[in-house]
């Protein structure tokens, strides 16, 4: 740890970027790639389009501004401890991208593996979470259980005691997770993507997919048409209404999901701790805001703001573990619209339109993916077909059954 | 949190109710003749509009009724509650 780390709230500053990185421009009339999407999934993956596959004839284009979706509001919690062997594979394979992604973005990004904890409340979890810590190691991913003592001294501030309702069995841990700056991650995947040739257009809606004779042509935007041989999506929150376009019904719904941060506390908790039988999780950010999230709205919706009801279960949750929050301010609640799957696993790869590309559905837990799912994704594109790491992820799963169900298995999703 | 107009209670808050998802996905009238396509689309694939979309909820903690409404996805604004009639869905 850092010295900034253990200084008074307020003195940490954080690193300056001369933003933007980038040159606004109008759109082009073509381009071999249009991603649909300048969140980091469609940063990241026209980064390493050009990086990794010498494509550079690639337009980003946002309905909004860069990185104005889920990216800048998400809870930034990376970590690779998934129980089922596809996903540990393509979250470790980001995982492993983040952890020399600074170095090769030459871009600072916070990234801090303070590890994760996913405690366990009952037996069921105990037993669930044990499984889990099997299957990570099995896949060479970093796990270990801790009895609620363990638990304690990496976090005073929990009440490990038998007197709550939910009392702490022990935890999982994943001591090479942790958090990283997300608008850093964001303007750094942009700027290095910027200096090899990608254009990135913001406030361009694409609203008509074009396609003929099964393939795609190209995108009709607020700003006119543009035409592609390739189209890829990486619209989180609006990934069926751009499939709705081409006909295409994806298994995806659609929801709100909210976060909040209290105002600046001293350092009081040194690593992200996760729960899904209370349902709530928390880190300490650099500056010192406790960062907590919770659950999404049952029903779909596209409102970037959801229920307080929501809000009140979350911080009730976080009092009975944490009894010293209840000194803290809440300074700031939102919310981001999430797609969440079925079987609450992402669609990766291929489309039934030829030259149409879909990447969707990570619903609450895509972010510590960014540059993993960028890797696999740009590979994919640059093949016409699925990289090896997105061939489970295939939208055809729903119809032949080969589900990766990581609802119950990944302890709270994100 | 969402007002919400059970037909027979009248605009009750959110938390007194469950979420039914897309109205009106009827189960198929022949399963046996049913191939995979047509499954995978039953049983997980729901309209998502960003507008007006026809859902169900039912009022767990009031009355227990099931009901449609049509709600707006982007402003929430809610319309029409009607009542799950004899072999609707
Ligand atoms: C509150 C909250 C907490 C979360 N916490 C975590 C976490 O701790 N860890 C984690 O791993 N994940 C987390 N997530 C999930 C994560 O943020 C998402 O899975 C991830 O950001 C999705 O990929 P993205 O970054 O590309 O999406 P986004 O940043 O949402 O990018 C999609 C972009 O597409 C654009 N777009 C949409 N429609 C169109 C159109 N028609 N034309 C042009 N552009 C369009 C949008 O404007 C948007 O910028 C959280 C999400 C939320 C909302
Ligand atoms: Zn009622």
């Amino acid at each position: 740890m850092t010295s900034a780390w253990h200084e008074p709230a307020g003195s940490f500053e954080l690193p300056r970027h001369d933003v933007p990185h980038w040159r606004d421009v109008d759109p082009k009339r073509a381009y071999e790639v249009v991603i649909v999407g300048a969140g980091g999934h469609g940063l990241a993956t026209a980064y390493y389009l050009a990086k990794n596959h010498g494509i550079t004839d690639v337009a980003v284009v946002d309905k909004g501004w860069l990185a104005g979706g889920n990216m800048a509001r998400n809870t930034t919690i990376i970590r690779s401890n998934y129980l089922w062997d596809e996903s540990a594979a393509i979250y470790e394979h980001a995982l492993k991208l983040w952890e020399g992604l600074e170095e090769d973005l030459g871009y600072e990004l916070l990234f801090s593996q303070r590890g994760v904890l996913n405690l366990a409340h009952n037996l069921t979890d105990v037993r669930e979470a044990k499984r889990r810590v099997n299957a990570n190691q099995l896949n060479g991913v970093d796990a270990e259980w801790l009895e609620p003592e363990e638990v304690k001294k990496l976090v005073p501030i929990m009440d490990t005691s038998a007197d709550v309702r939910y009392p702490v069995h022990g935890a999982t841990f994943q001591p090479r997770a942790g958090i990283a700056k997300h608008d850093y991650v964001a303007w750094g995947f942009a700027r290095a993507a910027y200096e090899r040739g990608v254009q990135l257009i913001q406030n361009c809606e694409v609203t008509g997919i074009s396609v003929r004779g099964g393939r795609v042509t190209g995108v009709e935007t607020t700003r006119g048409k543009i035409a592609a041989k390739q189209v890829a999506l990486c619209a989180a929150g609006h990934t069926t209404v751009l499939g709705d376009m081409v006909g295409l019904r994806l298994p995806i719904q659609s929801h709100p999901l909210q976060a909040l941060v209290s105002e600046l506390l001293d350092q009081v908790l040194d690593t992200v701790v996760m729960s899904n039988t209370v349902h709530v999780y928390v880190s300490q950010a650099h500056k010192g805001e406790l960062v907590l999230g919770a659950g999404i709205d049952s029903y779909n919706g596209y409102g970037q703001r959801g229920s307080l009801h929501v809000i009140e279960e979350q911080l009730s949750a976080a009092l009975e573990l944490y009894p010293v929050f209840a000194r803290a301010h809440v300074l700031r609640t939102w919310a981001g619209i999430v797609d969440v799957c079925p079987d609450a696993s992402p669609i990766l790869g291929l489309t039934p339109v030829d030259g149409l590309y879909v990447n969707g559905g990570w619903g609450t837990g895509g972010f510590k993916v960014t540059p993993g799912a960028g890797w696999v994704y740009a590979d994919t594109i640059a093949n016409g077909r699925p990289h090896p790491l997105a061939e489970p992820y295939a939208l055809d799963r729903f119809r032949t059954g080969a589900l990766i169900d990581e609802h119950g298995a990944a302890a709270v999703a994100h | 949190m969402l007002s919400i107009p059970c037909p027979w209670c009248g605009d009750r808050d959110e938390t007194e109710f469950r979420y039914g998802g897309e109205a009106e996905v009827a189960y198929p009238a022949d399963p046996d003749a049913v191939d995979d396509p047509a499954w995978r689309e039953y049983l997980f694939v729901r309209a998502n509009p960003k507008g007006w979309f026809k859902e169900r909820w039912v009022h767990t903690a009031g009355c227990r009724q099931w009901f449609t409404v049509h709600r707006h996805t982007v402003t929430y604004e809610i319309r029409d509650p009607q009542p799950i009639g004899e072999g609707a869905r």
